[in-house]
């Protein structure tokens, strides 16, 4: 395959994460359509990647069937993805949870909807807490990357599969119907080769690939201890590998925030429009930083805490009813007050609504 | 002859398969799991595929298979078994994979993966395990719960107006294109152990020499489940299992 440098596209974030998939050299993915994140299958289908790369590429009958074909791949030790939007996300939890369980590597990605129920195929980021308080059933955590542009959409690729395998616990993007619907510049990655079978064998040395013979001892990827202290024993170790995540991989970006009075912290899609009202409202003279949490879990704690020891409010701005407040509130820790502002249903904050809610949040305050 | 001549090499007609290891089995006495267990360790041993093949085990009584015996697995959640082996096999194309399912596993909860990837014609083996009960969970109603049968789910018998009809779901996989080989057999008489046995075998080098996919089903025993002896449990599968679930080859393209 010719190598391609520095190639400008122009595309929509669902298509970018399927080119960059290939380029990453995954292994497999397996979806089943759902709006509004169909193009990710659509493109790999499009694209053909089993005739270039040899990546597999397979429309389950499910997003439960698909997530089980991504724990079946995973546990062979390869690198192996799905996709889906909100109402198939719930249906993928329980495979979600044996993944994490069974301390596999893999990438989930959720470009979301409005819920809850059937809800909407307009954008939301109601499953924030879904996605950052595990989910499914059981204690785990997954790394969750929060995109806000089309480039992101294409770079976490990458940076999900690598801290997924870095740690062997599953890594999802949590994008949603704005980022995954919305066409922008991206550079796409350089192409990396799929590992061999040898160095899949030698790399992953818990892969249950099929050798037990030449092995010398089988492998055995499994979710069941009947033996209390055993289990515990299981749920420590994963613990401990969340303490080690929270420790090296929280990652966050701020706008603003040296002279700071006032801060927004907003994820995603959101966070951009928030820049947005953060420069109008500086033109008038208010001062207002924006902190941008990229992981949502391990979630920024002591960055915010540490400007809410030096603002006079802070304003989290989600396309939901307030669930990242609550972290938000946590990480405040009472020093200055948290308010929320957030739309439902598929509408989505402008900048003008977005420094109303902040100027008549701060007007109340000092009252 | 003495013991120890009989040990010498060349001189034993039976033994334990080297991948049937000596972990104690779970399994009740009568049940037909341990007898299936050792078949496939057998076929695996006789192929020379223990450095090639990925079992699947399900949730049910079966889902300590991976104790027993001694090659790579992968543990599925209840009744996806089938996709989880479309995993593994579509990323691995090389390998002979099978899973091993129990009724409720199989007819229930996993009636959609089962369908799909015999659909697909997956290169794979379906061991499917039917005694008419869930065992794990203590005697519960399975699809495959034939009529008038008690379980504790249906303590009075299943009422089809109630609880719907036995599900024969072995023809309908049959049916479908993607299937090359599937067959009905037993392990209760040392007859059906032979047949079962090359059934088995033949299903393997089936789905491993890329023909589609394969279904067994054993219909089985459950004697703690029905509350008998292992000896009665045998008759009554014979006289009542069998008249909803005949054994013999329902399919056989794996020549065409």
């Amino acid at each position: 395959m010719e190598e391609e440098k520095n190639e400008v596209k122009l595309m929509k974030g669902n298509e970018a994460i399927a080119h960059a998939a290939i380029r990453y050299g995954v292994d497999g993915y397996f979806g089943y359509p759902i709006t509004p994140q169909s193009e990710i299958l659509e493109t790999l289908e499009e694209l053909m990647p089993w005739e270039t790369t040899g990546m597999v590429v397979l429309q389950a009958e499910s997003e439960i069937a698909a997530i089980n074909m991504v724990y079946g791949g995973a546990s062979t030790g390869k690198a192996v993805m799905t996709s889906s939007s909100s109402p198939g996300v719930s249906l993928k939890q329980e495979g979600i949870s044996y993944i994490a369980a069974g301390e596999l590597p893999a990438l989930i990605v959720n470009v979301m909807r409005g819920g809850p129920g059937l809800g909407t195929i307009h954008p939301s980021q109601s499953d924030y807490f879904q996605a950052t308080k595990g989910g499914g059933h059981g204690d785990y955590h997954l790394i969750v990357l929060a995109p806000s542009t089309v480039q992101e959409m294409a770079d976490f690729v990458a940076t999900g599969f690598d801290l997924a395998f870095k740690y062997r616990t599953p890594a999802m993007i949590l994008a949603d119907g704005i980022v995954g619907q919305m066409m922008e510049k991206v550079v796409l990655p350089p192409f990396r080769a799929r590992l061999t079978d040898e160095q899949i064998a030698q790399q992953r040395p818990w892969a249950v690939t099929g050798r037990a013979g030449s092995r010398g001892h089988k492998n055995v990827e499994t979710t069941l201890e009947l033996e209390d202290d055993k289990m515990e024993e299981i749920n420590h170790r994963l613990q401990a590998t969340y303490r080690e995540i929270e420790k090296n991989e929280t990652r966050f970006e701020t706008h603003y925030t040296d002279d700071a009075e006032y801060l927004i912290v907003a994820f995603g899609s959101i966070a951009r429009i928030c820049l947005k009202a953060i420069e109008d409202c500086r033109e008038t003279g208010l001062k207002v930083g924006l902190l941008r949490p990229i992981t949502l879990w391990p979630f920024p704690t002591e960055a915010i805490n540490e400007l809410a020891g030096r603002v006079k409010g802070i304003l989290t701005v989600e396309i939901n009813a307030g669930q990242m407040v609550q972290d938000v509130k946590l990480a405040a820790n009472g020093q200055s007050p948290v308010w929320h502002y957030g739309r439902m249903g598929g509408n989505v904050p402008n900048p003008t609504e977005v420094t109303e809610a902040l100027i008549s949040h701060i007007n109340q305050s000092k009252e | 002859m003495t013991p120890e001549e009989i040990k010498q090499k060349g001189s034993i007609v039976a033994a334990k398969p080297r991948l049937l290891n000596d972990n104690h089995m779970h399994y009740c006495p009568g049940c037909s799991h341990g007898v299936v267990h050792r078949l496939i360790a057998e076929v695996i041993e006789e192929m020379q595929v223990e450095d090639n093949v990925i079992g699947v085990a399900p949730v049910g009584c079966a889902v300590f298979a991976y104790n027993y015996i001694d090659i790579d697995w992968i543990e599925a959640a209840h009744g996806r078994a089938p996709a989880v082996a479309t995993g593994a096999k579509r990323l691995n194309p090389s390998r002979m994979v099978f899973t091993y399912q129990g009724d409720g596993d199989l007819a229930a909860i996993g009636t959609a993966e089962t369908i799909h990837a015999a659909n697909r014609g997956e290169n794979i083996t379906i061991i499917f395990i039917n005694n008419g009960i869930y065992g794990m969970t203590g005697g519960q109603m399975a699809p495959t719960t034939l009529e008038g049968m008690k379980t504790s789910t249906t303590p009075y018998g299943r009422r089809a107006d109630l609880n719907g009809y036995p599900l024969n779901i072995t023809p309908l996989l049959a049916m479908l294109p993607g299937t090359c080989y599937v067959s009905r057999q037993s392990v209760h008489t040392a007859v059906a152990v032979r047949k079962a046995k090359a059934a088995i075998k033949k299903a393997f080098t089936s789905s491993l020499a890329g023909k589609g996919t394969s279904v067994i089903e054993i219909v089985s025993t459950c004697s703690s489940g029905w509350k008998m002896s292992p000896a009665k449990a045998n008759e009554w599968m014979e006289k009542n299992m069998f008249g909803h679930y005949p054994p013999g080859d329902l399919k056989d393209t794996t020549n065409d």
